[in-house]
């Protein structure tokens, strides 16, 4: 029962920064409808410039400065990549976020290095008493940030002039723009807000292990998060990141033990066994909204 | 009603006799039967055979090393082809086509390994045809499974299931010691042996290189050319028409469901067969070779060639083929660059960084790919010293 009630918080810790991810995707999937590949690059590159910052500033304020950092980033590769190419098919601009991502990280390993680079983060693998279970610090870290990051988005997005001009614009560009919200600005601020949303997730994948080159790859666990929960809906995406983060984890503790024909590290690849399950079930996902197509 | 009855009907005047061309007008079609050839001008007559004709003189001229380079891209080209037909033909976004080449891989190098090796499984049946086709059927057996799948899902939501399945490969891959060696370990790939020749050792008349050169070269006609014929062909419409409109291709009357199916089959079955002739070129085998950069890099010579062109899919499988060997170049002229992995700014940054620069700059500016850029080219001559 500890074993279970462990691997549960474990699971809800990862998960809530797959969840961040996740939502950032969606953000990125309603202005644009399209999937950014670039958010590997841009995670990898917040934990990065976390980790420079944090020697001089200190973690507390050099994830807000990287996430606005990497805001910046995102906003200048929708200006200058993603803006071109309205109105072209969204696989083409699918594609392009592959190519910026692979050029991206290029650059961002270079500030890596060969070995692995300490985020500076204040929890490492410490761990803390609650109800007699030694929980990590770092879980009840990243799952805070996740309920403090996705209030704030659900109040941006419910009851600021920019947030309804945002759903507006995602709903029916067109109408938005006839009704005076510019369409332009809202994408830019959404690939804005998916840069930080990235940036923080980053800073909290390299809490306790920090980030290698390899790292990046964590950031595709999103994927199968956010077509779990449908590409469009930010609840499903929560939903999906702590789905896939426990899925994982249950599978790191137990696969060894009960599967071990599946091979090592089978909890690795696990969230994409669980995507093609719900696809299946589900092609849609558990929240996206069923495409209708007019003849 | 009446006077509609009494109209004289329109009626087209007589064609030509089908398949000849009218005296003097060897470049006008008079049946569908010519515009649909395989050759269908007299340029593309010409240049086909002196291409044909360079490449049969090209591993006389060629220092060994690049006739490898060449091989390696002509197997390239059979996995890009078959990846245009199932992304740019049938527009069934793929991102799972290193797994596909990774099951050739295996299958191939399963049926040509030795036999007897109990930690290794193998049956010794080195004949290239004979692990050539199982390596293609295999990958094709695991399209028709996939298949289901596409006909599910839409997009960019087909796009992440195949990039699953390159994640899920490349486990099995790493896990299954008995097919692949394990990591670190690795297998030797598939022995190209053809009538008891082994191709892959120099004989007296030809060096190896010059053999699997041939050879590729060989396989990728073969390739191209049922992949041109598959693309102009009653098949090649029912992609097309899927990828243009689905709901419009089931109304008209193709069978949506088939189509992909039938797309993912042959794409497997090409990537199965490319899968198996790449390792045989450098004789060894990794269970880390098939990871997503691979299949980025299919998806990049699509693009870079030539979305929905066999031509260009060649094209852009030997430009990306050779953009390793020309960054190596690169130290002499950019002294700053250096040509070892471990200092910075290193040729390998600037490959990979290429990769990604080049799929965004052809994207944005150039989207019908290198095969644009000759249809550019070609209509400009075509009307010298005219514009248009």
């Amino acid at each position: 029962m500890r074993d279970v009630l462990l691997t549960t918080i474990r699971g809800l810790g990862f998960g809530s920064v797959y969840a961040m991810l996740a939502v950032s995707f969606v953000i990125i999937y309603k202005s644009s409808k399209v999937i950014s590949f670039a958010q590997p690059a841009l995670m990898l590159a917040g934990a990065v410039l976390v980790s420079y910052l944090a020697g001089p500033v200190g973690f507390y304020l050099a994830v807000p400065l990287a996430a606005i950092g990497i805001a910046a980033l995102g906003l200048g590769l929708e200006r200058t990549t993603i803006r071109p190419m309205i109105g072209r098919p969204v696989f083409v601009v699918a594609i392009i976020t592959l190519g910026l991502d692979i050029a991206i990280r290029v650059v961002v390993n270079v500030f890596i290095g060969p070995d692995v680079r300490n985020v500076g983060d204040p929890w490492g693998l410490n761990t803390v008493d609650v109800a007699g279970l030694p929980v990590q610090e770092r879980y009840i870290a990243m799952v805070a940030v996740l309920v403090v990051v996705v209030g704030a988005l659900f109040a941006f997005f419910r009851y600021s002039r920019y947030g309804l001009a945002m759903r507006a614009a995602s709903l029916d560009q067109e109408t938005a723009m006839v009704q005076g919200v510019s369409v332009g600005a809202m994408t830019a601020l959404a690939w804005a807000m998916a840069g930080g949303l990235a940036a923080v997730a980053g800073a909290f994948v390299g809490a306790g292990g920090g980030v290698d080159q390899s790292t990046w790859i964590i950031a595709l666990k999103a994927l199968p998060a956010i077509i779990i929960g449908g590409l469009d809906s930010i609840e499903g995406a929560v939903v999906g990141g702590l789905l896939v983060g426990i899925v994982e984890s249950f599978f790191a503790s137990y696969q060894g033990e009960y599967l071990p024909w599946l091979g090592q590290n089978f909890s690795l690849v696990s969230p994409y066994v669980l995507l093609l399950v719900v696809l299946l079930v589900k092609p849609y996902g558990l929240f996206g909204t069923r495409e209708v197509e007019r003849v | 009603m009446t006077a509609l009855e009494n109209r004289p009907v329109d009626r087209p005047t007589p064609a030509p006799a089908k398949g000849r061309r009218p005296w003097g007008r060897p470049a006008m079609y008079t049946g569908y039967g010519q515009d649909m050839a395989l050759l269908n001008t007299g340029a593309k007559k010409v240049s086909l055979g002196v291409l044909l004709v360079l490449v049969l003189l090209l591993p006389f001229v060629l220092e060994d090393e690049l006739l490898r380079l060449l091989a390696t891209g002509a197997v390239l080209a059979i996995g890009a082809i078959g990846l245009n037909l199932v992304t740019g033909y049938a527009g069934q976004v793929s991102l799972g086509h290193a797994f596909f080449l990774g099951i050739g891989a295996y299958t191939a190098a399963v049926v040509s390994g030795e036999t007897g090796d109990e930690d290794l499984y193998g049956f010794g049946i080195t004949f290239l045809p004979v692990w050539l086709l199982a390596g293609g059927a295999m990958a094709a057996l695991v399209g028709l499974v996939v298949a289901p799948l596409a006909s599910r899902l839409r997009g960019l939501y087909l796009a992440i299931v195949t990039l699953g399945l390159v994640f899920l490969g490349e486990h099995v891959f790493r896990e299954w010691d008995a097919v692949t060696g394990g990591v670190g370990v690795g297998r030797p790939a598939a022995d190209p042996v053809l009538f008891g020749v082994d191709l892959s050792r120099s004989t007296d008349a030809f060096s190896a290189d010059q053999q699997m050169y041939l050879l590729m070269m060989a396989l990728l006609v073969v390739f191209a050319l049922l992949g041109r014929n598959i693309a102009r062909s009653a098949i090649g419409r029912s992609f097309a028409a899927v990828r243009d409109r689905d709901i419009a291709a089931e109304v008209t009357g193709v069978d949506v469901r088939k189509a992909k199916r039938l797309a993912f089959v042959i794409s497997g079955f090409y990537a199965g067969c490319a899968g198996a002739l790449l390792y045989s070129v450098s004789g060894y085998l990794d269970p880390s070779s098939f990871g997503l950069l691979v299949s980025v890099q299919f998806v990049a010579m699509v693009l870079i060639g030539g979305v929905a062109t066999i031509s260009g899919s060649i094209m852009g499988a030997f430009f990306i083929a050779i953009l390793p060997r020309l960054t190596r170049e690169l130290p002499e002229y950019l002294p700053f660059l250096s040509s070892s992995a471990t200092e910075f700014p290193n040729v390998f940054q600037v490959e990979t960084l290429l990769y990604g620069l080049l799929i965004v700059a052809f994207l944005i500016f150039e989207p019908r790919g290198l095969f644009g850029v000759w249809v550019r080219a070609r209509n400009y001559w075509k009307s010298w010293p005219f514009s248009y």
